[in-house]
């Protein structure tokens, strides 16, 4: 728990007593979780901490319902005992975002925080089943479930999921688990430019060889392929095969779990520029990093190209007039807003949103108005 | 003779009928409104046929500006709008009142892009699921979800419903593969959401959209997420004479860490019809598992492989492998005939609830038992892998009470679903047909809060409004704009 903070229920009842009267007074509180910002007032920060622990975990029927506070490395540890994994494996953010800190499932879920295998796996939001949550008027909700499969009402679970708080205080989570992959090996490639990483991205993502990463910096592109042990030295060897290119490499099972961490938790950007998420269309990747060179910095590719990291001076305004969605993900003393304001009719739709969820604005104000 | 109300049509909208129709026209060219009583009754109903009811009028657009001009017309009159796609809904979705106007998305046929590269399809969301991959097909590409009415329905229907199929343990439902969509507000204001980018940015309204049975805004294009297609598939058939052992190998198949792309359960009515109407030749036994797997030749050998080892520890009566394409057919022949044989028995009832896999064996016990309680037959087939069960509640229309009995009998099954931790649709929506069992799934705060997101979207209630939530519930919302 974190002595900082004053706002620290130990269950559901107790949060929505709290928001309750937070409510009533227009009083606002900062959700204490990943990606959040830095509250002005000590009294403000809601830490959730004490809502953890893991509420059931069936292994034989790939389901984990959680505490919001739990964290992740405790969540991680336990699948594996079991071999299984959350499949869209959550990235680590701290090297991320310069902070310290435990991520909690929770703000994996508030974040919809997706790592490499979101390629092949689908985000945060394909494996969660259900929330439970407290609203901006202290109400206790409930939405979707623990099965696979659910389509009864409105899926507001899809909605909590990236809304990084602003509609509501989750509690709980269920995720739906995977068994983890058995064997696993990385395509190593030299690759100069971004158009290159993107040939072989365009190739390798065409065939039904389910490759479940492939990302670049550097000058060096990665393919990871996955499975039974047929299946992977079958899959090694027909993109090998096929994208037939000199100096390949390929990683053992072990360098490739260093490899795909690195990148998931984008440690060649530690330090202390400015880091910035950029999702674009993959074929226009190679455009875009043209022009981010222009503006300074380094950049990286993940998710087929369909995702860069761009960690450099470049003025917010330019690097939104380039790719108009830009997420800061570390200021590094830069004042932008995280995200850009959205426009439009989608913008009432959002605001009108906001205020069924938290009708006094008190829930992360302002973090996802721009 | 049926047990689910709709609400009195609005007087003030029926006598301005004639009005309403013509300004359609005026806003529309005139061979997309149809009125006339003979064609619009085409529409009266989807495949949920116990209710029916002609709509006002039936406005079938070309382009998303003509849904926008036809949206906006009703909008101004104040006239409920039914969103339609090719009527395959088995939960009255697509049911119209005679107040409203059906907006169909037959007409909105066309592909628009195809891009392998960055591997996504957009299309117009009148194009049925079945043509976008076969359209696919030759660039070596599919779309993932694969409903069984694939050949009929549409994408704007799937969307909606958030449909599943066969292949969903693998690949996921509807909202797993849908990158971005093109939607028509109650306004006339037309939104893009997502898009080929690997998004969500912002909140996720893409995701809030899917599954939302037309609550929220008429669906004209959708950005869809292709796969490769896999090089191969290979069904097997291991035959049980317990359903709980049979049940058993599910979970063991899953947790192995094989992915089979189907895990399909047949259970003995099941299996006694099928063999009735398709001679599928499955062996006599309580239950049949269908579970399908892909990719090589050698990569399935393997897969199947293990499938067989950990099969055969639970002693089954048969494992049948097929080795080449025709014997993989005549081993889903009989699943795939499923629905049509139980036609062939009488009328039924398809339900689709959800329960958690390890409640599988107690679930099927208990409708057993509520069968004998009801007095009518149940057969189950249903996609094991996911809990999504599909209990077809069995008996004839033509004697009365007996869909009151039929619908009852199912109402004890969803509350059953819901009891064993799991929910009323796994795959077929709410729309009239569990309408007022959503109460027993959320509490009041629960369906409150989702009425609210409607009211963002529909502050006017025009968009289907008599469905999804308990009528007493949505009726402070619906009574408030009336
Ligand atoms: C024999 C049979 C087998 C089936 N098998 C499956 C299965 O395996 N898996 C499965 O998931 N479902 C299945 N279904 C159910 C049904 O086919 C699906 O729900 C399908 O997605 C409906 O598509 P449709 O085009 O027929 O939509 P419709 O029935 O016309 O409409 C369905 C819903 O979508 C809304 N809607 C339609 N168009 C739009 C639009 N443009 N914008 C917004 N809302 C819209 C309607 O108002 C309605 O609520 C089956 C049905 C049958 C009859």
């Amino acid at each position: 728990m974190d002595s900082m903070s004053d706002l620290a229920p130990v269950d559901e009842a107790e949060l929505a007593a709290i928001l309750r009267d937070r409510c009533a007074a227009r009083d606002p509180v900062w959700i204490k979780g990943g990606g959040t910002r830095i509250a002005p007032r000590r009294d403000a920060v809601l830490d959730l901490t004490r809502l953890s622990g893991v509420v059931t975990y069936e292994p034989g029927e790939m389901t984990l319902i959680a505490r919001a506070g739990t964290s992740l490395t405790q969540i991680r540890e336990m699948l594996a005992a079991e071999g299984q994994a959350l499949a869209f494996d959550p990235p680590d953010v701290r090297g991320m975002t310069g902070r310290g800190g435990e991520s909690t499932i929770g703000g994996v879920v508030a974040a919809n925080a997706s790592g490499p295998r979101r390629l092949f796996a689908g985000a945060c939001r394909d494996h969660l089943l259900g929330v439970r949550f407290v609203d901006g008027q202290g109400r206790r909700l409930k939405n979707g479930g623990r099965v696979m499969k659910n389509v009864t009402g409105l899926d507001l679970s899809k909605l909590l999921a990236g809304s990084f708080g602003t509609l509501g205080v989750l509690t709980e989570v269920a995720l739906k688990t995977l068994p983890a992959a058995h064997d696993q090996a990385t395509l190593q490639f030299d690759a100069p430019t971004e158009a290159d990483a993107l040939a072989l991205f365009c190739a390798a993502l065409a065939t039904p060889f389910e490759v479940s990463g492939a990302a670049w910096h550097g000058g060096t592109a990665w393919l990871r392929i996955e499975g039974l042990p047929a299946q992977l030295t079958y899959r090694r060897d027909r993109l090998l095969a096929l994208l037939d290119r000199k100096g390949a490499q390929v990683l053992d099972a072990a360098a490739t779990a260093t490899r795909w961490q690195d990148l998931r938790d984008v440690h060649h950007f530690q330090g202390a520029m400015p880091l910035w998420r950029l999702l674009v269309k993959p074929t226009d990747a190679p455009r875009i990093a043209d022009a981010l060179r222009g503006l300074g910095g380094d950049l990286s590719l993940d998710w087929g190209g369909g995702l860069i990291w761009y960690a450099g001076p470049a003025a917010p305004a330019d690097l939104r007039e380039l790719v108009p969605h830009a997420t800061l993900i570390r200021p590094a003393g830069l004042t932008a807003s995280i995200f850009p304001a959205p426009a439009g009719p989608v913008a009432r739709l959002s605001q009108g949103l906001r205020r069924s969820f938290d009708p006094a604005g008190i829930l992360n104000p302002g973090l996802m108005d721009g | 003779m049926s047990s689910i109300v709709m609400p009195q049509p609005d007087e003030r909208i029926l006598s301005r009928a004639p009005q309403i129709v013509a300004a359609l026209r005026q806003a529309l060219p005139d061979d997309a409104v149809i009125s006339d009583l003979v064609e619009t009754r085409a529409y009266e109903c989807d495949a949920l046929t116990a209710y029916r009811c002609p709509p006002l009028a039936v406005v079938l657009p070309r382009s998303t500006a003509e849904v926008a001009a036809a949206m906006r017309v009703c909008a101004d009159m104040g006239v409920p709008v039914v969103p339609r796609g090719a009527g395959t809904s088995l939960a009255g979705g697509a049911l119209p009142t005679a107040d409203c106007v059906v907006i169909g998305t037959m007409r909105l046929n066309s592909f628009l892009e195809i891009d392998t590269q960055n591997r996504f399809a957009r299309v117009q969301t009148g194009v049925t699921n079945l043509s976008v991959s076969a359209e696919l097909e030759p660039l070596g590409f599919f779309y993932a979800p694969d409903p069984s009415s694939q050949l009929a329905c549409t994408i704007a229907g799937n969307i909606a419903m958030n449909s599943g199929g066969a292949h969903c343990l693998k690949y996921g439902v509807t909202t797993n593969n849908l990158m971005g969509a093109t939607v028509v507000l109650t306004t006339g204001e037309v939104i893009e959401l997502g898009g080929p980018e690997m998004g969500p940015q912002g909140l996720d309204l893409l995701g809030l959209l899917c599954g939302s049975e037309g609550q929220l805004g008429i669906v004209t294009e959708a950005v869809l997420k292709i796969l490769p297609r896999p090089e191969g598939a290979r069904p097997v058939l291991i035959g049980f004479d317990d359903a709980e052992v049979a049940g058993e190998c599910v979970a063991r198949i899953i947790r192995s860490g094989i992915l089979p792309v189907a895990i399909e359960y047949m259970d003995e009515p099941c299996l006694r019809a099928v063999e009735a109407f398709a001679r599928a030749g499955y062996p006599k036994c309580a239950a049949v598992l269908i579970v399908e797997v892909e990719g090589s030749a050698q990569e399935i050998s393997d897969q199947i492989a293990r499938i067989r080892a950990i099969a055969d520890a639970l002693n089954p009566v048969e494992f049948r492998e097929s080795r080449n394409a025709d014997e993989a057919l005549a081993i889903w022949k009989g699943r795939k005939s499923a629905f049509g044989a139980m036609g062939v028995l009488g009328d039924y009832i398809c339900l689709d609830g959800t329960v958690p896999v390890g409640q599988l064996p107690f679930t099927l016990r208990r409708i057993g038992e509520l069968s004998r309680h009801h007095g009518l037959e149940v057969a189950n087939v249903f996609h094991a892998g996911d809990g999504n069960m599909h209990p077809l509640i069995l008996f004839n229309a033509n004697e009365p009470g007996q869909l009151e009995r039929a619908e009852a009998f199912g109402g004890d099954i969803l509350r059953l679903c819901v009891e064993v931790g799991g929910c009323l649709t796994g795959e077929h929506g709410v729309g009239i047909e569990k309408r007022d069992l959503m109460s027993t799934q959320y509490g009041p705060d629960d369906l409150a809060i989702q009425m609210e997101v409607k009211d963002v979207f529909d502050p006017q209630w025009l968009l289907n409004p008599a469905k999804v939530f308990p009528l007493d519930a949505s009726q402070p919302f619906r009574e408030r704009v009336a």
